[in-house]
């Protein structure tokens, strides 16, 4: 076929933030070995649970720096669900905060990002163009589709999208699929979120959860509920580069997610056959692949054709 | 503290209307609004004639528009503010800030509302909202405790709407995409739950059956009672135990707390249940209606009869009630 690698528009990888509660090493480790990766934009920041502090702000800012000095773009990262005045103000002082882009993923974000440039998260419910037109007039300088959205609505929205709008789709890992004030890991542990314990600690990739009639089906992250199947566009390439998306992320997992990356980078420029990459994918997802969003279908099915050659 | 009800149609708008509701909630017969369900909803005539009957009785009409509009179908959203705002309605409920945006330039006299699905759960999100489209009240989504909403009231010029009772959302409202991931279609693109044509009911030798897009969402013994088919509070397996792993069949009913709630200052409680009976909103409002009243007059006094639990217990989804994400302790 006649191969992508040569035309003149090619998305940029990036690397959403880390959605799991990881030790401290752990996460020093992946970065470091994110880094020396081929994707373009990094995102930092915890978005889940503001109990979870074994990385702070200054940490993140920290991490930025050496993620600019490797030539790569930093983005911080907010957390997704604001309820508490602690929260707020963590909230407030790190949009103050204007050596790095900013990702929004809760409106009061909005609040305090209004008039500089920042970035719209899947959880900023961004569904039309006059909401695009609406933020861009306040800064929004790149925005990631919400999730339930598929080709259709990013194809018109890339069509009416203000000039200079970046667009990210979120192309693999465990679909961020709701958020809520109970902690489900606390919860099916029998602790109170007040006392949870950390326990979210012990799953790295979540807590998979399936059907009676044994389907692994979700995954709870302490207030998050994820898919258990990893939504994976790989086999989308040829369409979202033409239809000119800007960004592609890669969510981190516990494995494998140097990979990922890597079958994704390859697989963009041609060397990776996108069969060869999808045999490799289908290894690293604990609970099966999917892409039932991107086709307008059930988020949990797979309906993507494998493109024979790339 | 004002009485919100819902109205599905125009018996059950009276219903509400009747017993005693200080304001009706209702929606247009199609995916503009987050009750999207055959045979609800109201037309033009069927809402125009509700509007002379509450107004008539010093009641106000709200329609809700609060689900999120898409480029392909754009103009159903625009075309539903302009029908609304043409009707005359006190208010109107919205979520998608590019609607709230179409609002405010088009129809700048008109109040409106942020509905629930709009997310807002801080004095930041609301004051952004306030900002630009001069929201005249926020329905907060069911997360924060009663302290949390105490907070944001003293954080906010905006009047603050909770709900009271109905059915729980366990998610952050507007931000919960499980039904379209086993479906296809969410409240926020459909306007439904778990949407009716995805569910299958099936009596099987190990039992009842639910299932939603094709999934196992619960699986019951035979004399089980079924509740809404919403997947939040199906049994799953978790670590080899099968358990509710999100949230039991509850309701949510906060009668028990309603001195607090008026002492926290908010402005209006709701009432969850569009697609619920005529003989659903009668009771509720009537309960609700001298519950508040008799509140508003001796707060320190206030108990919640047994009767009106036995009324609210009749009429609940599930046979537990539960005071919810108030509760500290729910979370």
């Amino acid at each position: 076929m006649t191969s992508l690698s040569n035309s003149t528009h090619r998305p940029r990888l990036s690397l959403g933030p880390i959605l799991y509660l990881w030790s401290r090493e752990q996460v020093m480790d992946f970065y470091a070995e994110m880094i020396e990766s081929p994707v373009d934009v990094i995102y930092l920041g915890e978005t889940i649970c503001s109990k979870r502090r074994q990385l702070r702000p200054e940490d993140y800012w920290e991490l930025a720096e050496r993620v600019v000095a490797a030539g790569k773009e930093a983005v911080i990262s907010t957390l997704a669900l604001i309820e508490s005045d602690g929260e707020l103000k963590t909230l407030k002082r790190i949009c103050a905060d204007e050596r790095f882009s900013i990702e929004a993923n809760d409106l009061g974000a909005l609040d305090f990002l209004e008039g500089r440039p920042f970035i719209a998260g899947h959880s900023i419910n961004l569904y039309n163009h006059r909401t695009l037109a609406f933020l861009a007039e306040r800064g929004l300088k790149r925005w990631v589709l919400p999730v339930e959205l598929g080709r259709e609505n990013a194809t018109d929205l890339l069509r009416l999208r203000p000039t200079g709008v970046e667009c990210e789709l979120f192309a693999f890992g465990r679909l961020p699929l709701a958020y809520s004030a109970r902690c489900f890991t606390a919860y099916n542990r029998d602790l109170g979120k007040d006392d949870c314990q950390f326990c979210c600690g012990d799953y790295p990739d979540g807590l998979t959860i399936s059907t009676q009639d044994g389907l692994q089906f979700l995954t709870l992250n302490g207030i998050q509920t994820q898919s258990a199947n990893t939504h994976n566009l790989l086999p989308a390439l040829d369409e979202v580069s033409e239809l000119g998306v800007d960004l592609l992320r890669i969510s981190p997992q516990s494995a494998h997610t140097a990979d990922v990356v890597r079958v994704f980078a390859d697989t963009l420029s041609g060397q990776l056959d996108t069969a060869e990459g999808m045999a490799k994918l289908r290894d690293w997802a604990p609970s099966g692949l999917c892409d039932g969003y991107w086709t307008g279908d059930a988020g949990h099915l797979t309906g993507l054709a494998i493109p024979s050659s790339r | 503290m004002e009485l919100v009800c819902p109205a599905g149609n125009l018996p059950m708008l009276k219903a509400a209307v009747d017993n005693g509701a200080n304001a009706v909630y209702l929606g247009f017969r199609d995916d503009t609004n987050a009750r999207h369900f055959a045979g609800l909803n109201f037309n033009d005539k069927q809402i125009q004639q509700g509007i002379q009957y509450a107004h008539d009785r010093g009641v106000k009409v709200f329609v809700a528009i609060n689900t999120y509009a898409q480029p392909n179908g754009w103009e159903r959203w625009t075309a539903a503010v302009d029908r609304a705002a043409g009707l005359g309605v006190d208010a109107i409920i919205l979520a998608d800030m590019g609607i709230l945006d179409y609002a405010t330039q088009r129809h700048p006299n008109i109040n409106l509302h942020l509905s629930v699905q709009g997310s807002a759960t801080n004095p930041a999100a609301i004051g952004f909202m306030q900002r630009h489209f001069n929201i005249k009240r926020v329905v907060v989504p069911r997360v924060l405790s009663l302290t949390q909403v105490a907070n944001l009231i003293k954080e906010t010029t905006v009047p603050v709407e909770i709900f009271g009772f109905g059915s729980l959302c366990v998610m952050v409202e507007g931000r919960c995409l499980l039904s379209s991931y086993a479906s296809g279609q969410s409240p926020n693109t459909y306007g439904a739950c778990s949407p009716a044509a995805h569910v299958e009911w099936r009596d099987t030798p190990e039992g009842q059956e639910t299932r939603l897009g094709g999934i196992l969402i619960e699986r019951r013994s035979h004399s089980e009672a079924a509740g809404y088919p919403t997947l939040c509070k199906g049994r799953y397996q978790v670590d080899g135990e099968l358990r509710h792993a999100i949230e039991e069949p509850t309701s949510l009913n906060t009668l028990d707390i309603l001195p607090d709630i008026m002492a926290a200052g908010v402005s209006a409680i709701k009432i969850e249940g569009r697609q619920r009976s005529t003989r659903y909103v009668s009771q509720i409002a009537k309960v609700w209606r001298e519950a508040i009243d008799s509140c508003q007059r001796n707060p320190q006094a206030f108990r919640p009869k047994e009767s009106w639990h036995q009324i609210l217990a009749q009429v609940s989804e599930g046979a537990q009630t539960t005071i919810g994400p108030y509760e500290r302790t729910w979370h």
